[in-house]
């Protein structure tokens, strides 16, 4: 489905991918864990077609494709979804409007009919309930006046309307207590096929418990420095990033 | 060349003219609007044309606008466009009572008779300030020849704009809708001075509606005069709406007694050159007002939001929300003084100017103006300048919809937060129409206007 091969990506001159290798195949759960800095969500971005960061070398390819020349609408009509670290704030966009635009584009792509009014808000109403969403929250603004979970389980939500191939969820855990992080982890198994990958960037080994990967790969300085199956994030919780740093020489 | 004609030819040109006219302006004209010609005129000349050298005008040079061999009406002509096609022009499922200033003069719709309640007056200046000259005495005029020169010209010339009168306590539950074209087969220069008198306890909403209906150079320089008696309520809408060579200066004054609240709306869709002066007097305790602009130009239009808030009485609440989208060269200004003279307690005053530049060419110029003479007040003010916000752009693109339709997207959304304020929700939804299709790049005229004008 996904394979990134010997990516190098940097922003304003600064390298911050160096030579990342992943595969990822239908049905496969991957998590990218790794100390701050280490390139997660660069990474991530640089999978949805965010323009601020410059690919100096390498490819990705999604389902046959080359990705890296498509437009961030391209990627996500084509599959791919980036459950935002930090989900903006868009005051005056309403999110029934955002998310039907959304829900029809990626339909009119497919070559199916655009959903009417009444057809999508039906869609809508069943996805609500996966993640315990409100109509308090989706007769709001975008994300405005969310709290952080909020934002999250909105991400989550999106990622049920859109029902994509890969969903990148980046750092999803981050901000929610014990409660939320279920909700999200529950939308998100919900929503595991056969045919539905997933890659968990997280920094903690938590969102594990809930989401349980397939492989765990360490990202360290821009490279993958480890990969293994799930007892690698067991590993790292008990010995700390430390480990790795030292293995690597710093 | 026509740049080349300095400010003292232009002057010389328009007293030449002056003298010409001077008969047939005094000429079937009442006496309350004759015995201020001259006067005003004087200090027209004695002012100028407003060039950036006018602290007023600082950001808006009006002199090119002046350049033009003009024709001007100082007499009623019969009346060209077809009223009975003028008046489709109306909002959907909003019952209006429409009337028309053409050229800067009033008609009547004969056509349809509104549902006006008992003892309110929607005419002609010229014939109400002959036949009731008492309705227009009980006030004195508030627009000050000696401080602008658009409004000492226009009292100069001025011989028609629609008057109307609301009697104390009547509700007017019907809004009324003026439509203000300009149309000749010559560079016209018209000249409107319209009346709005809401009395104690009366409730009206006005809506303006300025066009232009064939591609000739107009200039256009109205007054309107707004007094709103104790708990009187008032709604002003203008939507403007004219072509690329239509110079639009528009003056609104506005005298508010105690307890009344007045709302403007002034939404700038299209036009040239577009100059509004709005001034607000809160002469009486406890009144609100509040004053809502937007604006949506690109090529090389311009626009000028000059706003004046004096806060001559305590317990007042001014609000300003003023937004503005600049697209290719065009450029825009806002500048928003508020005053609060001394004993003013317990004001309360709040202005933003928000602006978007849609490219590097676009600029914007705001200038917020604080003069507080009082001490226990609350005032604030704010302004931005800036582009579309890029990460919440991403965000739009990430879930699959174009570059195009997420700045659309967010466009609308900067604008939204004005439109929502317009109380009446037809004309709501049309101008939420009339922005979507201008930010999408397409002549936001009316669907149904009769007028498939290429302007």
């Amino acid at each position: 489905m996904l394979k990134i091969k010997d990516l190098y990506a940097s922003v304003e001159g600064m390298e911050i991918l160096k030579g990342i290798n992943l595969e990822v195949k239908p049905g496969e759960v991957h998590a990218i864990m790794g100390p701050n800095g280490s390139g997660k969500s660069t990474l991530a971005n640089v999978l949805a077609g965010k323009e601020d960061y410059e690919i100096t070398k390498g490819e990705v390819i999604f389902e046959g494709e080359d990705l890296l020349d498509k437009s961030p609408e391209e990627r996500a009509k084509d599959g791919i979804f980036l459950s935002f670290q930090y989900p903006v704030e868009i005051p005056g966009v309403p999110m029934v409007n955002f998310l039907k635009t959304s829900v029809n584009e990626h339909r009119k792509h497919k070559g199916l009919k655009e959903l009417t009014a009444g057809e999508f808000l039906k869609l809508m109403r069943e996805k609500m309930d996966l993640v315990d969403m409100h109509t308090k929250l989706t007769n709001r603004m975008v994300n405005e006046g969310f709290s952080g979970g909020e934002k999250k389980k909105n991400e989550i939500f999106q990622m049920a309307l859109l029902e994509p191939k890969l969903a990148i969820l980046d750092e999803t855990d981050s901000g929610l207590d014990i409660d939320a992080l279920k909700t999200v982890a529950n939308g998100v198994n919900a929503l595991k096929s056969p045919e539905r990958s997933t890659i968990v960037v997280t920094h903690y080994q938590r969102l594990l418990d809930y989401i349980v990967p397939d492989f765990v790969h360490i990202l360290y300085q821009g490279k993958i420095v480890k990969t293994a199956g799930k007892e690698l994030a067991f590993q790292l919780e008990e010995k700390g990033y430390d480990w790795i740093k030292s293995e690597n020489g710093n | 060349m026509s740049v080349l004609v300095d400010k003292a030819d232009l002057s010389l040109k328009y007293t030449a003219h002056y003298n010409e006219v001077k008969d047939e302006l005094f000429a079937n004209s009442s006496d309350i609007l004759n015995a201020q010609r001259k006067k005003a005129f004087q200090n027209f000349v004695l002012q100028g044309i407003p060039t950036r050298k006018n602290e007023n005008y600082k950001y808006t040079n009006l002199n090119p606008a002046f350049v033009p061999d003009f024709k001007f009406i100082h007499t009623r002509e019969e009346k060209k466009a077809d009223m009975s096609e003028v008046f489709r022009c109306d909002v959907p499922q909003l019952n209006t009572n429409l009337a028309l200033v053409f050229n800067g003069w009033f008609y009547k719709n004969e056509t349809e008779k509104g549902d006006l309640p008992e003892g309110v007056i929607l005419d002609s200046l010229e014939s109400i300030s002959k036949d009731r000259p008492e309705l227009l005495e009980k006030y004195a005029s508030l627009a000050n020849v000696e401080e602008d020169p658009m409004v000492a010209l226009n009292t100069a010339f001025a011989k028609d704009g629609f008057f109307l009168y609301v009697p104390k306590n009547v509700v007017v539950e019907s809004p009324v809708q003026i439509i203000n074209l300009l149309q000749d087969e010559k560079d016209t220069f018209s000249t409107q001075r319209n009346f709005i008198l809401v009395e104690d306890g009366a409730k009206v909403q006005v809506l303006l509606c300025d066009h232009t209906l064939n591609l000739n150079q107009y200039l256009n320089n109205s007054v309107t005069e707004i007094f709103a008696g104790n708990n009187a309520e008032v709604e002003f809408y203008t939507l403007q709406n004219q072509h690329n060579k239509a110079t639009n200066i528009n003056s609104v004054f506005i005298d508010q007694q105690r307890d009344s609240r007045v709302t403007t709306h002034t939404a700038s869709l299209h036009g040239g050159l577009i100059r509004n002066n709005l001034q607000f007097a809160l002469n009486g305790e406890n009144a609100e007002a509040h004053m809502f602009g937007m604006a949506f130009m690109d090529k090389k239009q311009h626009v000028d939001n000059f706003t004046q808030v004096i806060h001559a009485a305590p317990h007042c609440e001014s609000n300003q929300i003023y937004k503005n989208v600049l697209d290719e060269k065009s450029t825009g200004a806002f500048s928003g003084r508020i005053h609060v003279v001394r004993d003013a307690q317990k004001t309360n005053a709040f202005q933003r100017n928000n602006n978007l530049l849609l490219t590097d060419e676009a600029t914007m110029q705001t200038k917020p103006q604080l003069i507080i003479d009082a001490d226990d007040v609350k005032c604030s003010h704010g302004a931005t300048v800036g582009q579309i916000d890029e990460e919440a752009l991403f965000y739009l693109r990430a879930r699959g919809i174009n570059e195009d339709q997420a700045r659309l997207m967010m466009m609308n959304a900067f604008a939204h937060e004005v439109v929502k304020e317009i109380k009446l929700e037809p004309l709501r939804d049309r101008i939420d129409e009339l922005v979507d299709k201008r930010l999408k790049g397409e002549v936001s005229r009316c669907h149904d206007c009769a007028y498939q004008c290429d302007c």
